[in-house]
């Protein structure tokens, strides 16, 4: 039975974890909607971009001359899994899911006898995997946009990504990264980034062929060549934005919950407290006049 | 006439999105005006001046300097995607040029394999200073 001065201790200490854990929880969601204003304000961007690819992919013949990152190197040994995590924890599932989707994926391509690699952005991502995966983790970076995500930021990826496909070090590369859904909910997912994949949908088949007729200057596989880079950096942006707020929606319910059990158990520490006082007070009681009866 | 809507995209945002009378572009293979009714074409856009007229007086509005980046054009739309956008106005020519004596010693000092992306800047500054003179 913890004496009644251990209870007020433990009710003061509950009392400002709950006060730092609703503070956390405002601060992700002033982050939030500010990381959903850069995601929207990003979106044109790679809107167009991604329509500008599709006419230049859709009258494109996979040939000699045709850029690598967009036909593959021809092989199929290694695999690179980019892995986006945040730097911080305390943000409930957002990080151990991703971390899964990862593990689950390097047990299925070794199972199909390819070479695994990791390039891990993000902290947490790269602490939780280098337990069981240290061998695969070929290049990390963390802080990424710590103040203010910036377009630079991916693109320094990108180019780091863009090297050491020159070099030869992996034939394709998948993207692991949390999709924001909302405030509640991000859905770890896997996408293809190089090879480049290009849909070829049934609608863009049926848009008229007159006016899909473009003219290009210089001729469409130059214009490839310096156009995917920057695709796979706007793709990149773009995970590192819903990531981003992904993180902060993910944090905020994390700690919207944390504040709520400190006050679950406030309430029953508070009765507690009141029971072994009165208690206290009826012993008490029951001496002084037992004492009296004595005499 | 018809109108030309033309369109600036980084990708941190949309900059400019309105209707206009033309715009020059400098394209990679050299510059090029668009009016409305343009044939569908995809460029290269390299580092240089982007003039703007708003309305059909033939008079530049607007000078945008961008570093680069690609342009689509369709009979009723002109796009450009540039990832580093600068208004000419917020060029200082003396700055610049101050820039471009540190950048050229900085060659004259340099090791080999700097060479390439310094010869990058200088051209880029090369640019800019074109886009004040």
């Amino acid at each position: 039975m913890p004496s009644l001065k251990d209870l007020k201790n433990r009710i003061a200490s509950v009392k400002s974890t709950r006060k730092i854990t609703s503070a956390m929880k405002m601060v992700a969601g002033s982050k939030l909607r500010r990381a959903q204003d850069a995601a929207i304000a990003a979106r044109p961007y790679a809107e167009r971009m991604d329509r500008m690819l599709r006419s230049l992919a859709k009258n494109l013949i996979i040939g000699e001359g045709t850029p690598r990152l967009l036909a593959g190197t021809g092989e199929d040994k290694t695999v690179l899994l980019l892995v986006i995590t945040s730097d911080r924890g305390l943000c409930g599932a957002f990080n151990v899911s991703i971390v899964r989707e990862t593990r689950k994926l390097i047990r299925l391509h070794e199972s199909e006898g390819r070479a695994v690699k990791l390039f891990c952005v993000g902290r947490k991502g790269r602490d939780l995997l280098r337990r069981e995966h240290a061998d695969k983790i070929i290049h990390a970076v963390e802080d990424v946009g710590r103040k203010r995500l910036s377009f630079a930021d991916a693109d320094q990826i990108t180019a780091t990504l863009t090297g050491l496909f020159d070099s030869g070090a992996f034939d394709t590369c998948y993207l692991v990264s949390n999709r924001f859904k909302s405030a509640l909910a991000q859905i770890a997912t896997v996408k293809q980034l190089v090879p480049w994949p290009i849909e070829k949908d049934e609608e863009a088949a049926a848009i008229p062929a007159a006016q899909a007729v473009y003219e290009f200057e210089p001729e469409e596989e130059a214009i490839l060549q310096s156009l995917l880079p920057r695709a796979l950096a706007v793709a990149l942006y773009d995970a590192l934005l819903d990531s981003a707020a992904g993180e902060q929606g993910a944090r905020m319910t994390a700690m919207d919950n944390a504040t709520r059990n400190a006050g679950d158990m406030i309430n029953r520490l508070t009765l507690n407290y009141n029971r072994s006082r009165q208690a206290y007070i009826t012993k008490e009681l029951i001496e002084i006049i037992s004492g009296a009866e004595a005499i | 006439m018809a109108q030309l809507h033309f369109e600036l995209v980084t990708p941190e945002k949309l900059l400019v999105s309105k209707p206009v009378a033309m715009v020059t572009v400098p394209g990679g293979d050299g510059e090029y005006g668009v009016l409305a009714g343009h044939a569908p074409m995809i460029t290269s856009v390299r580092a240089g001046v982007i003039e703007i007229c708003a309305e059909d007086d033939e008079k530049i509005s607007e000078r945008i300097f961008v570093e680069g980046g690609f342009a689509e054009v369709t009979p009723e739309r002109c796009t450009i995607l540039a990832e580093h956008v600068i208004p000419v106005g917020d060029l200082k020519k003396a700055r610049l040029l101050e820039e471009a004596k540190a950048l050229a010693e900085k060659i004259a000092n340099a090791a080999e394999g700097d060479l390439p992306a310094l010869q990058a800047q200088q051209a880029l500054l090369d640019a800019k200073i074109q886009a004040v003179a």
